[in-house]
């Protein structure tokens, strides 16, 4: 679907603050109530908005390392892939999993208590995939966002 | 650190879980009344533990189907280079992330883009021109196997 200003307005307050009513929302984008619910709606039945995720501080609850890995795949085969797909998903510690292309065929974010922590992820769950080859890791020292409806 | 005990730990599994919970669901799945859960999480956004919450969203709802991860080696030979470039790549509306990171790579950049065409013209008049930048890499995003931010608490 292509938004229209409007969408445009009602996405960037709610990535502000998820927990806006529509009518709150609505209030921002300059559309009453009931526009706003059925925009909100059909943006979510379009699959533009996904849900609604709560932001955690991960330092506060004792989360203080997040690394990025590149990992290359040695894998043959089509079962294979799906074997390590299968189970890198299925480490908890393992938030992200996205299938590239360029040096890397996977990049994977993780997040740790600590540096010992991460090595003890590391050894034991990710360096034990099936099929795993090359890895690269770098650690996380501050992030920033852009919105993504300045576009 | 801050205190957070068991309670505090479910309610926040439930938030993990689905953020679209009014306060009475939430208490509900973490086993207390409406009245203390609601308490609980006013303490838990005031300490920051709670930053907020926010949608997620589909970019490639919204037309842009490329998405590239660009790994940037900075020229750190350049006194106040990684700051200038960081300062310039800030003002790139089609960069959506700037990360500075301990390793090989210096900084990763989340871009977007609508086509694999628009993608070069972004690299091009865009990003090849951010201030020290020593060596560009990048990985181009074919799928998400998986994308879930909960923490294990």
């Amino acid at each position: 679907m292509t938004p229209d200003a409007t969408d445009v307005a009602l996405l960037r307050a709610l990535l502000a603050d998820g927990s806006l009513t529509a009518k709150d929302a609505g209030v921002q984008a300059g559309v009453s109530q009931p526009v706003a619910w059925r925009r909100i709606k059909r943006l979510e039945e379009a699959g533009v908005i996904r849900g609604r995720r709560v932001r955690l501080d991960k330092a506060k609850l004792g989360f203080g390392v997040t690394v990025f890995l590149g990992v290359k795949v040695s894998a043959r085969g089509r079962g294979s892939v799906e074997e390590f797909e299968r189970a890198v998903t299925a480490i908890p510690e393992v938030q992200l999993v996205q299938h590239v292309l360029g040096v890397y065929d996977y990049r994977l974010k993780v997040v740790a208590r600590d540096l010992e922590d991460f090595e003890r992820i590391l050894r034991r769950r990710i360096m034990t995939l099936p099929g795993i080859g090359e890895i690269e890791s770098n650690v996380l020292l501050s992030e920033e966002k852009n919105e993504p409806v300045r576009i | 650190m801050l205190k957070i005990d068991d309670t505090d730990r479910r309610i926040l599994r439930a938030l993990q879980r689905d953020a679209s919970l009014t306060t009475a669901e939430v208490a509900e799945a973490a086993g207390l009344s409406t009245t203390p859960c609601w308490r609980r999480i006013e303490r838990m956004e005031r300490d920051g533990v709670i930053l907020g919450r926010s949608v997620d969203i589909d970019l490639r709802k919204l037309g842009f189907d490329v998405t590239v991860y660009l790994r940037v080696r900075i020229d750190k030979t350049v006194r106040g280079a990684f700051e200038e470039f960081i300062t310039a790549a800030r003002g790139v509306p089609e960069i959506l992330s700037i990360q500075t990171l301990l390793g090989r790579v210096d900084v990763r950049m989340d871009v977007v883009a609508r086509s694999l065409e628009h993608y070069q013209e972004i690299l091009k008049t865009r990003i090849l021109d951010l201030p020290h930048v020593a060596d560009v890499e990048a990985l181009m995003l074919i799928s998400e196997v998986k994308n879930d931010e909960s923490l294990s608490l």
